[in-house]
């Protein structure tokens, strides 16, 4: 055993020094391997940053209200009627002031996006300040906090850093309106930072809405527990709605934009199927290189075990130096990277690339497959490899 | 069979098929190598020198015949028992040095020692002795690209000989090298011979390499004439 690793070693270690002689087709095979492990990782970060921006906005203790058969937030709508009947469903908590519910308006407004200069749909949402202590999270970053009543607004950070001309102190024309960007806001990094929050009635009046709102938030006086609020909603005739905790319905909205993960994980499967063309060339190349080296080796008593392995670990070597050099530069190019894109309520939804240690791992997972299967072929021929070639 | 051969060939014969012929190399070759023999294989182009030293270093086997080394049969056995019994009992010298180009001297020559059990340190130390035997403990750390032929057969030699193996098979050691560095070379290996009881059998086109061997064979046509019996 001592010797078969002592023998396999060293063939590692000469197949590795040679490489040199084969640098053009090796680091076409690197090149190769590091592009599709860099795609791979781009689509895994946008999917995890997607997700988190949206999962990260859910919170437990939350029970979201919307219009029975309502996918999202935009198709739904509550008369005044539904909210003051929600506001008297069991297991909600309670203050000094009542129940601690939050009625919010979604509306749908225009903004320039900053990187293509396009226009896209952004959420002005109406809510009252009970609602805004709901988020977790929340902080003013800039300015203050809209007053009740006026035509001001915040905004989210992630709307300030993807779209043009919401910067604090500037005034906007919506619609038939204008009104003052007063603050700005961030929610640790989720989805809530890609809204314009406004005052509820001032949004219900602008846009003729009367008293309906869209959602209704309700603080849960116990975390996640809904049994209290469906026996009565099942068992009150006049509501018509579906409820569930914000972060079971923001689990939902990400699910349906998983499809970005599948995609990129096809195309990286697409081009994989290149990379390993080329790999598998360039390490057939490699054994015939390495020919009379190899025949010598077993000449002088190698074990065909070493060559299979020498080979097959130069393979693993360069697919996880590509996967490492598409690793790194997926990190220098796409971590942090902002972005924004359509959600689940027809808005965009602002978030950044997210690459983390368990997406790198998926990568170089990637990397390993390839060099596993573009290995383990001329491994083959190099393992058979006639010991008189050594002679001639 | 006695021990006092090394090798026994009996009846043996190599054919091999190409397309629909059958080519003959040998057919009923008998031959006994004694221990501590230098024998050299002499013969035209195509005569089966090569052939003949490949079945007796185990890198090829008969298609008819037994092959004895040292009382034990070695035609019959498999690739990886081939491969083991190789590294215990034969170094190989080649033509063009077959040395690893991207391994300095010393790396070359430690390469049959990472076959057997030994440690680190006492592989250095069998490295160091061989490299001295061959003159050249001062170009331990030079590759084969910084040594001239003699000196790189010089390396090839003691990585022969590193794991003090009994057989020594040389295919044309010196055909590659100018007359001078040849007649070193081949002093050498009868140093090997006489003072160190190596067994040698060397193929050569070369009458004068053939003259430091103590016994020569001519093969022609597969069929070899001992010069010894012969006269």
């Amino acid at each position: 055993m001592f010797s078969f690793i002592s023998q396999t070693w060293a063939v590692i270690v000469m197949n590795v020094r040679s490489l040199p002689r084969r640098l053009w087709m090796s680091l076409a095979m690197v090149l190769a391997n590091a592009v599709v492990v860099a795609i791979l990782l781009a689509f895994l970060a946008m999917d995890k940053g997607f997700e988190v921006t949206l999962k990260g906005a859910g919170s437990d203790d939350v029970a979201l209200f919307l219009r029975g058969g309502s996918a999202a937030e935009l198709n739904s709508g509550l008369g005044r009627d539904q909210v003051n009947l929600i506001a008297t469903a069991p297991g909600i908590a309670s203050n000094a002031n009542g129940p601690i519910i939050s009625a919010e308006l979604y509306v749908i407004v225009d903004g320039i996006k900053r990187s293509t200069k396009t226009e896209a749909n952004l959420p002005l949402r109406g809510l009252e300040l009970t609602g805004i202590e709901m988020r977790n999270g929340f902080q003013l970053q800039e300015g203050r906090m809209f007053t009740p009543g006026t035509n001001e607004l915040v905004v989210g950070q992630g709307v300030l850093r993807e779209f043009e001309g919401f910067e604090v102190g500037n005034t906007l024309r919506i619609g038939k309106s204008e009104w003052r960007i007063v603050g700005s806001f961030s929610t640790g990094g989720n989805v809530f930072e890609s809204e314009l929050w406004a005052d509820l009635n001032v949004i219900q009046s602008v846009y003729n809405r009367g008293s309906s709102v869209q959602t209704v938030r309700a603080k849960l006086s116990e975390s996640g527990q809904l049994d209290a609020i469906n026996a009565y909603v099942e068992n009150e005739p006049q509501l018509n709605v579906d409820v569930q905790t914000e972060k079971a319905y923001f689990a939902g909205q990400s699910k349906n934009l998983s499809y970005m993960a599948w995609f990129g994980k096809i195309i990286s499967a697409v081009m994989a199927l290149g990379a390993l063309s080329g790999a598998l060339n360039t390490m057939y190349t490699s054994v015939a290189d390495r020919a009379k080296e190899i025949a010598t080796l077993r000449t002088l008593g190698f074990s065909t075990g070493s060559a299979f392995l020498g080979t097959l670990v130069e393979a693993m070597v360069l697919a996880m130096a590509g996967g490492l050099v598409g690793a790194v530069c997926a990190y220098l190019l796409f971590d942090g990277l902002n972005a924004s894109t359509l959600g689940g309520s027809f808005t965009q939804v602002v978030f950044s690339f997210q690459m983390s240690g368990d997406l790198i791992a998926q990568g170089m997972k990637m990397a390993l497959v390839i060099g596993f299967v573009s290995g383990v072929f001329p491994a083959w021929r190099a393992a058979r490899m006639p010991v008189l070639l050594a002679f001639r | 069979m006695t021990t006092e051969h090394l090798f026994d060939l009996q009846k043996v014969a190599k054919r091999f098929v190409k397309g629909k012929d059958s080519i003959t190399i040998f057919d009923n070759l008998d031959l006994s190598i004694n221990k501590g023999d230098f024998v050299a294989i002499m013969g035209p182009s195509g005569s089966g020198k090569t052939t003949l030293l490949n079945l007796l270093g185990g890198v090829d086997q008969p298609t008819e015949g037994e092959i004895s080394f040292d009382g034990q049969r070695i035609d019959k056995l498999s690739e990886n028992l081939l491969a083991k019994w190789r590294a215990n009992n034969v170094g190989y010298i080649f033509q063009f040095y077959n040395l690893m180009p991207m391994l300095n001297a010393a790396r070359n020559v430690e390469l049959p020692l990472l076959l057997t059990n030994l440690s680190s340190s006492e592989r250095k130390q069998s490295v160091a002795t061989a490299l001295e035997l061959v003159g050249l403990a001062d170009r331990a750390k030079h590759m084969p690209s910084e040594l001239s032929g003699g000196q790189q057969q010089r390396v090839a030699i003691a990585r022969a000989v590193v794991s003090d193996p009994k057989l020594l098979l040389c295919d044309e050691p010196t055909g590659d090298l100018d007359r001078a560095t040849a007649d070193e070379i081949l002093k050498m290996l009868q140093l090997l011979n006489r003072e160190f009881g190596k067994t040698i059998i060397m193929v050569t086109h070369d009458p004068s390499a053939a003259k430091y061997a103590n016994r020569t064979l001519h093969l022609d046509k597969g069929k070899f004439v001992d010069r010894e019996l012969a006269a």
